[in-house]
């Protein structure tokens, strides 16, 4: 490791989103600006998250890095291979092994611990931004809890729709004060913000850091007539058989047969590995993957 | 300046420095849970953790207070030539360092509405650290956490302040655990 600085950033970077992650834990569901730097990859491919993972990553550190809840798509493939050169660091694709796990937009499916740390890839950080595009408004309604508009779009969302259509992204309040966006998670994912393992949010783009620490209490929004719903596709993964994981759904052929899978690739194969077999699945063979 | 403040520092910056933010992030994320921050030396009276921290979080970008018995010439030096920090008034700081009772919390910056991040963290030296006294709830406790704290009112009140406020860092030996303002002291 004599090319780059440990994990890539130089260290007065690292200082300035070490700054910004203690206070984020210290405002739940803040957004702290920070000086993102340019990272060599494009915005959208998860430069804050990186940025974040550069910062609290150690030597002794196991790596794990999901996009849509998937090992082995590029993105993730990229980011592990990116700390494995400038870190030096262990990686993996089981959950339970990480100590630090980047992802971009899902939550994994096995409850984290509290020697784990999640990092999130931030697109948008502002729940607000598509309902106010200045940035000046907004921070002026965090600042004065102003969140009536959140509830008017939900409400919009109902009225056209029937029920709360928004479906990934979903709004949650932070221990009864900051609106947050939970990043594009699933809003199946949702109830498992309250964990036990510290979060971090990182946009690089858009410059901000956010936070929530351990068993934060974090509440969808809803009304009492509506209220809010973790939902999924009502399948069960065609592989390993589970019923209660976040479905990916494929259409596998040209007459448009669809096949539902968990997207939590490491979630799916371990129930493979442990013996259960979906409707379309194949007993597990260890050289499989 | 003499020679003392050339050393003390870490010897291998990037990796000292990301284990002892791990220490600090785990204080500031889990309240009353006491972590270690070791790895740097600071001048006598400043602890290890106290130390460390500074040399962790501090650079040209952040003022340093130091309070009361903790500002001497030779404390001066070495954060100067460590970490580049310039030294300020309480009132401008970002990092506030001392003993309780030297430390006027009242003239310390507490952040806007609009960037209640823009407040100064606070690196409280204690005598001990003991995992009993004022019960802890907020966000980074499962259901309540104990600390000794030096005192209970001033916490209850920078609570009320929230989302401004202070956030407090306790420190002792290579040791350090964290009160930010939004756990509510019972």
């Amino acid at each position: 490791m004599t090319d780059y600085n440990f994990a890539y950033l130089d260290e007065q970077t690292k200082r300035m989103i070490r700054r910004a992650i203690l206070k984020g834990l210290a405002i739940p569901g803040y957004q702290v600006p920070f000086a993102s730097r340019e990272m060599p990859m494009p915005y959208g491919w998860g430069t804050g998250g990186v940025q974040v993972s550069a910062a609290v990553m150690t030597a002794s550190d196991v790596f794990k890095v999901i996009d849509q809840g998937a090992d082995d798509t590029t993105n993730a493939v990229s980011i592990r291979r990116f700390f494995e050169r400038t870190a030096g660091v262990e990686t993996t694709e089981a959950t339970s092994d990480a100590t630090v796990i980047q992802t971009r937009h899902r939550i994994p499916e096995e409850p984290l611990t509290d020697d784990q740390i999640l990092v999130y890839q931030v697109p948008i950080p502002e729940p607000l931004r598509f309902l106010e595009p200045s940035e000046v408004e907004t921070r002026k309604m965090h600042a004065l809890e102003e969140y009536g508009l959140m509830h008017v779009k939900l409400y919009e969302d109902i009225s056209a729709h029937g029920a709360i259509a928004t479906a990934y992204a979903y709004p949650v309040e932070v221990e009864g004060r900051y609106v947050m966006d939970p990043s594009p998670i699933p809003k199946f994912d949702n109830p498992k913000l309250s964990m036990a393992a510290i979060q971090l949010f990182g946009a690089g783009r858009e410059q901000r850091i956010y936070a929530l620490p351990p068993y934060t209490r974090v509440v969808s929004l809803g009304f009492d007539d509506y209220p809010f719903e973790a939902s999924k596709a009502e399948h069960a993964c065609a592989l390993c058989g589970a019923t209660d994981s976040y479905l990916d759904e494929l259409i596998v052929d040209d007459a448009g047969t669809r096949m539902f899978m968990c997207s939590d690739t490491d979630y799916c194969q371990s129930r493979r590995a442990a013996g259960h077999v979906g409707a379309q699945g194949t007993p597990f063979k260890e050289d499989a993957a | 300046m003499d020679h003392a403040s050339l050393s003390g520092g870490f010897t291998d910056p990037p990796q000292q420095s990301a284990v002892a933010f791990r220490g600090i992030m785990q204080a500031m994320a889990r309240p009353g849970t006491i972590c270690d921050v070791a790895g740097a030396v600071a001048p006598v009276p400043l602890s290890v953790a106290a130390g460390t921290a500074l040399l962790t979080l501090c650079d040209p970008d952040t003022g340093v207070h130091l309070a009361g018995a903790c500002d001497t010439q030779a404390v001066r030096d070495w954060i100067t030539f460590q970490t580049g920090a310039p030294l300020v008034a309480a009132e401008d700081a970002d990092f506030v360092v001392g003993d309780w009772n030297d430390i006027d919390l009242s003239v310390l910056r507490i952040g806007t509405p609009e960037y209640p991040d823009r407040s100064a963290t606070v690196i409280v030296e204690m005598l001990e650290l003991r995992a009993e006294g004022a019960t802890l709830t907020g966000p980074g406790i499962k259901e309540r956490a104990v600390l000794d704290l030096p005192d209970v009112a001033a916490f209850q009140r920078n609570a009320t302040l929230f989302p401004l406020g202070l956030d407090f860092m306790f420190t002792c030996g290579a040791q350090m655990a964290a009160l930010p303002r939004s756990t509510k002291v019972i």
